[in-house]
């Protein structure tokens, strides 16, 4: 019998449908996991076993009733940037200090809604700003993947969603949410060998979402095959009257989505992600994945996005801009840390300098630079207008293909040490995700291989603005057709 | 364009983040390189190009105008570093 | 002559222009389902969106905005179907959010003007630059603790107009006379209480000096007035400081400052001191807000009628004077009241009484209009009684007395105090002919030419007749009895 925490999501909502394992079994494994793997990887920052165990027990109920839903008795992870209503929310910060949110994200709410189990709540990038999960002030979270050979090398997880990411890949959660403002979904998941979808802006409420740059945030689901994040994404969308940015438009079965096939689908190469100095492995990851998808009947054509080189400095002036001012209610008066000073500018200053760590300061001091005056028109309106240029290298793309296919990173998981004296090249691990945060659109990352050392590679899909079923389509038939089942060397029942 | 050390002292306190004297020199470095980093956007043509602001296209929803939030008095203030009976409290302000 | 400040190097003129802060009526918040009402406990109407806790959204109240847009129609400004919402950042213990949300670039309303009316009985317009909609923010109480500040969040996120003028005011009169004009319009349009007192109304006065001749000088900014009173005193202080800084080879520097109500003066704010730098831009929670053509149309449709039509409409369709019609259109309610008194009779004769006995009740039994004892409808019926003979002009005064103790209808009073008029032609030949036997003496000066004697009759008889005989008949019938 397959052990608990080895099923897929699909795979335990069968089981429980069919009452071969209870809710309660499956999270009592999972709390079992948690208790052993967690004091090492560090993925989550709280852990909340009597609630999901009660949780559990009312999933049981439901299904003994009959009246089971989506995820009625599944065990996930939250990741620690969706409030949630009488359990501590940090955001991986200090200055959140024991905040404990007295509302329900939305996003959070609906999973809820539809039976799911909180295991607890995933660690992340400070803020969600970070790309190796090495900023949260909870510590860092290690990937559950080893180099062949460097058993002790402590590898990053990626982030903002490292936790999250590592969380479901070391099987301590079936699945979890996440939040992509420039690839904190797709790059973490890459870097762990499972799936993400970062959905188009809009998809997700970013109600009770700590906001990070409002413009750029999405939720999406990791999990561990394409479906699964198909199945997650179905409970967490939907429109949100609560959030004016919530697109009033109806969410479509995802999970049907994933066995369409790619017949017909033309599918777009583009030309500038080509990238100068691209690992060898990486570019013939991608060269697969368009010999899989031809094979199962795309069309592949090549395309051009004039402006993505262009895209993460854009992104480096609009995302700490919007930070900048998204991070000011957090100064010590209503909520979280308060470190006193001789007056009010005094004690903003102290608690501000105390409570958000080094990347998060960095990111707000170049927001508030870019937005000052005299500044404002060319560093912010100057990147809104390249934005802008961005979504229409992808609108003009539309016209020709279907999806577009790319490497989700330009790297495997990297080493704790590595790339952090310089924060541009911390910077760069977002070149091939940033852009659908800029244009709106849905982003797919698939676990496709593994490099020369055994540490998993992904491949991206990206999609036309609400047409993530495309985006799973393509995605299943890469999942199909690479047939990824090698598994990290942290574990749970491994 | 490039920062100099009165500058970021001058953003550190528009943003209400302490930074010590000595960590001047070093942040200064910082933000330069990542500026630097930032300025080959200049090279963009964008003569006429209507900047995006948000993340989506559409317009504004409005909601009805009825009460429907509030009258919680103490979760509000549940979380709050210092209080003053309903009041939160802070250092007292010269206006 | 214009106006002007004698300084030690000659006249000043005086530029001043205001930014008005409307608190726009609504039942709920700008962008929170909280309560707007005035007087709750603290912190009680307060949403987690009002109090900048993490993940909140803001989602915008249409109400608010139609009020905006009405306002705007009633300023007859342009309003813009395309607008949009831009955070202004700044750091204040009352400002949860640490920005206030607020249109910069692109308001929901722009040019437009007002006319206003002065004393002499000039007429002036004023420019409207633009109106937006924005946030108020908290209360901060500094008072209360010696060595806190108490912060209540119930007017965090309240809907404001800011209504920004042009510097097209020159006297603190003109600037009182603006201040006194949007206020009574606000109130025509309901959109806005206009209570100074309560903080519903605040103006930020912007003054600067110059010689004759000159461009406009630095200004300076004195923030949250709060009566017309005190902007026009503010105009006056900040003005005569100025000219004392330039005339003592000083620079006025553009800074904020606050009006000293007790002491008469301004003086600078320290804690706006380093607040200059705002880092205006485009609020990401907020797609821009695009108005329908055919949903301004409704709005302009269902407006109220306005001050300056009403009052045209009193001097040319009731033949009031432009004084009268003035002074019953300044307030709403009193112009509903006078139309209620109107209705179906002779609207200078009830122009007359409500400016007249009727307001002068109110003045001496400390009632505003609003809570008048006296209603129109028993206003009118009193006119009524004038009209159909029953009561004479003085007893509908004692009867119009009475209403005021009271508040009964006139007719119950009439009814009491049997104060009817006399109307019966016997009765009063009765009366006359038993003065006219009292007084034969007087009655033959009068036949022989003494025509001046006849007043004496006329008060002989209505004093015999306690005042309620019929003035016009008494006169009738004393011009008959005396002519032999």
């Amino acid at each position: 019998m397959t052990a608990p925490t080895d099923f897929t999501l699909a795979g335990a909502r069968a089981a429980l449908a069919r009452r071969e394992i209870s809710a309660a079994e499956l999270t009592r494994a999972h709390l079992a996991a948690i208790e052993a793997l967690n004091p090492r990887l560090n993925a989550y920052i709280s852990a909340t076993p009597e609630l999901a165990l009660a949780q559990a027990e009312a999933a049981d109920a439901a299904l003994a009733r009959g009246e089971g839903r989506a995820l009625t008795g599944i065990p996930l992870a939250i990741k620690d940037l969706f409030c949630t209503a009488g359990t501590r929310t940090t955001a991986g910060s200090r200055i959140l200090g024991n905040f404990v949110p007295p509302y329900e994200s939305t996003v959070s709410g609906n999973l809820l809604r539809d039976g799911a189990v909180f295991l607890g709540k995933a660690n992340l990038d400070e803020f969600a700003m970070g790309s190796s999960n090495t900023t949260s002030a909870f510590g860092p979270v290690e990937n559950p993947w080893k180099r062949e050979g460097e058993a002790e090398t402590f590898l990053v997880p990626g982030g903002s969603s490292g936790g999250s990411a590592a969380a479901v890949a070391a099987r301590l959660a079936l699945g979890a949410t996440a939040t992509d403002t420039g690839g904190s979904i797709r790059q973490p998941a890459a870097f762990c060998g499972i799936a993400g979808i970062k959905p188009t802006y809009g998809r997700c409420s970013r109600f009770g979402i700590v906001a990070f740059a409002s413009s750029l945030d999405q939720a999406g689901p990791v999990a561990r095959t394409v479906e699964d994040c198909a199945i997650l994404l179905g409970s967490m969308a939907g429109f949100d009257p609560k959030d004016s940015t919530s697109a009033d438009i109806a969410v479509p079965d995802f999970a049907a989505a994933c066995a369409r096939g790619v017949k017909g689908l033309r599918i777009g190469i583009p030309r500038e992600y080509r990238l100068d100095g691209l690992p060898a492995e990486i570019a013939a990851l991608w060269e697969q994945g368009m010999a899989w998808l031809k094979a199962e009947g795309a069309e592949l054509v090549e395309i051009s996005l004039p402006h993505t080189k262009y895209a993460l400095p854009t992104y480096y002036i609009v995302a700490p801009a919007e930070a900048s001012s998204n991070l000011a209610r957090y100064d010590g008066v209503r909520f979280g840390l308060r470190e006193n000073g001789e007056d009010l500018k005094d004690l903003y200053e102290r608690t501000r300098a105390a409570g958000f760590g080094e990347e998060v300061r960095r990111r707000i001091l170049i927001g508030t630079y870019v937005l000052s005056a005299g500044y404002y028109d060319a560093y912010y309106l100057k990147a809104q207008q390249v934005r802008a240029l961005i979504k229409r290298d992808f609108d003009q793309a539309w016209e020709k293909v279907d999806a577009i296919l790319t490497p989700a990173t330009p790297s495997a998981a990297f080493g704790r040490d590595e790339k952090q004296d310089d924060p541009v090249a911390m910077y760069l691990n977002d070149v091939f995700t940033v852009t659908a945060n800029l244009a709106g659109i849905p982003g797919l990352a698939v676990p496709a291989g593994q490099d020369v050392k055994g540490l998993p590679l992904g491949l991206q899909v990206l999609g036309k603005p609400f047409d993530e079923e495309t985006v799973f389509a393509v995605g299943g038939a890469i999942e199909r057709a690479a047939g990824f089942t090698a598994l990290p060397a942290l574990r749970a029942a491994a | 364009m490039s920062l100099d050390t009165a500058t970021v002292r001058r953003v550190a306190s528009l943003a209400r983040i302490r930074v010590e004297e000595s960590e001047l020199p070093r942040l200064e470095a910082e933000l330069n390189g990542i500026l630097g980093w930032i300025e080959q956007l200049q090279a963009v043509d964008t003569s006429s190009v209507e900047p995006m602001a948000g993340g989506g296209n559409q317009a504004l929803r409005m909601r009805e105008d009825r009460v429907t939030d509030g009258d919680m008095q103490e979760k509000v203030l549940a979380n709050a570093p210092d209080r003053a009976g309903a009041f939160f409290a802070v250092p007292k302000v010269v206006e | 002559m214009s106006y002007t400040i004698e300084g030690e190097t000659g006249p000043w003129e005086l530029v001043i222009g205001l930014e008005v802060h409307a608190q726009v009526t609504s039942q709920a918040k700008l962008f929170s389902g909280a309560a707007t009402e005035f007087g709750a406990e603290p912190n009680a109407q307060v949403s987690f969106i009002d109090a900048g806790f993490p993940g909140m959204l803001p989602v915008i109240n249409r109400e608010c905005v139609a009020q905006a847009v009405r306002t705007g129609l009633g300023l007859k400004a342009q309003v813009n179907l395309w607008s949009r919402f831009d955070r202004k950042n700044y750091f204040y213990a009352d400002l949860p959010q640490g920005y206030q949300i607020s249109q910069y670039q692109h308001p929901v309303i722009g040019q437009g003007e007002i006319e206003i009316e002065l004393a002499d009985g000039t007429t002036k317009m004023v420019g409207i630059t633009r109106l937006h909609l924005e946030q108020d923010a908290g209360k901060s109480l500094h008072d209360q603790h010696p060595s806190k500040s108490y912060i209540d969040l119930n007017r965090s996120g309240v809907a404001l107009m800011e209504i920004v003028s042009e510097p097209d005011m020159r006297s603190p009169e003109e600037a009182g006379a603006y201040l006194t004009k949007l206020r009574q319009i606000l109130r025509y349009l309901g959109t806005c209480d206009g209570n100074m007192e309560q903080g519903s109304l605040r103006a930020d006065v912007n003054v600067s000096v110059r010689k004759a001749g000159e461009g406009f000088r630095t200004r300076c900014e004195v923030k949250n007035v709060n009566s017309i009173r005190f902007v026009m005193q503010a105009v006056e202080a900040e003005a005569r400081r100025q000219i004392e800084v330039w005339e003592s080879g000083g620079v006025v520097e553009q800074e904020t400052r606050l009006f000293d109500t007790t002491r008469g003066v301004t003086r600078s704010m320290r804690s706006k001191e380093d607040a200059h730098d705002y880092r205006y831009f485009p609020d990401p929670d907020l797609p821009p807000l695009v108005l329908e053509q055919t949903w301004v149309d409704e709005l302009e449709a269902a407006l109220p009628e306005l001050p300056d039509a009403r009052r045209a409409r009193y001097v040319g369709e009731f033949g009031l004077t432009p004084y009268d019609a003035h002074v019953l259109t300044l307030e709403k309610e009193t112009a509903a009241f006078y139309e209620a008194v109107a209705k179906g009779r002779d609207p200078k004769m009830a122009a007359n009484w409500v400016t007249g006995d009727f307001f002068a009740g109110l003045n001496r039994t400390g009632h505003s209009i609003g809570d008048s004892p006296v209603s129109a409808g028993n206003l009118g019926s009193l006119l009524d009684l004038i009209k159909d003979g029953t009561l004479s002009g003085k007893l509908a005064k004692e009867v119009l007395e009475a209403m005021f103790e009271t508040g009964k209808p006139p007719s119950a009073i009439v009814e009491e105090r049997g104060l009817k008029q006399v109307t019966d032609t016997g009765a009063i030949e009765a009366v006359i002919d038993d003065v006219m036997a009292r007084n034969a003496d007087k009655v033959a000066e009068f036949r022989s030419g003494k025509e001046k004697l006849f007043g004496f009759f006329v008060g002989q008889t209505m004093k015999a007749m306690q005042g309620k005989g019929n003035p016009a008949l008494v006169n009738d019938l004393l011009k008959q009895k005396l002519a032999g």
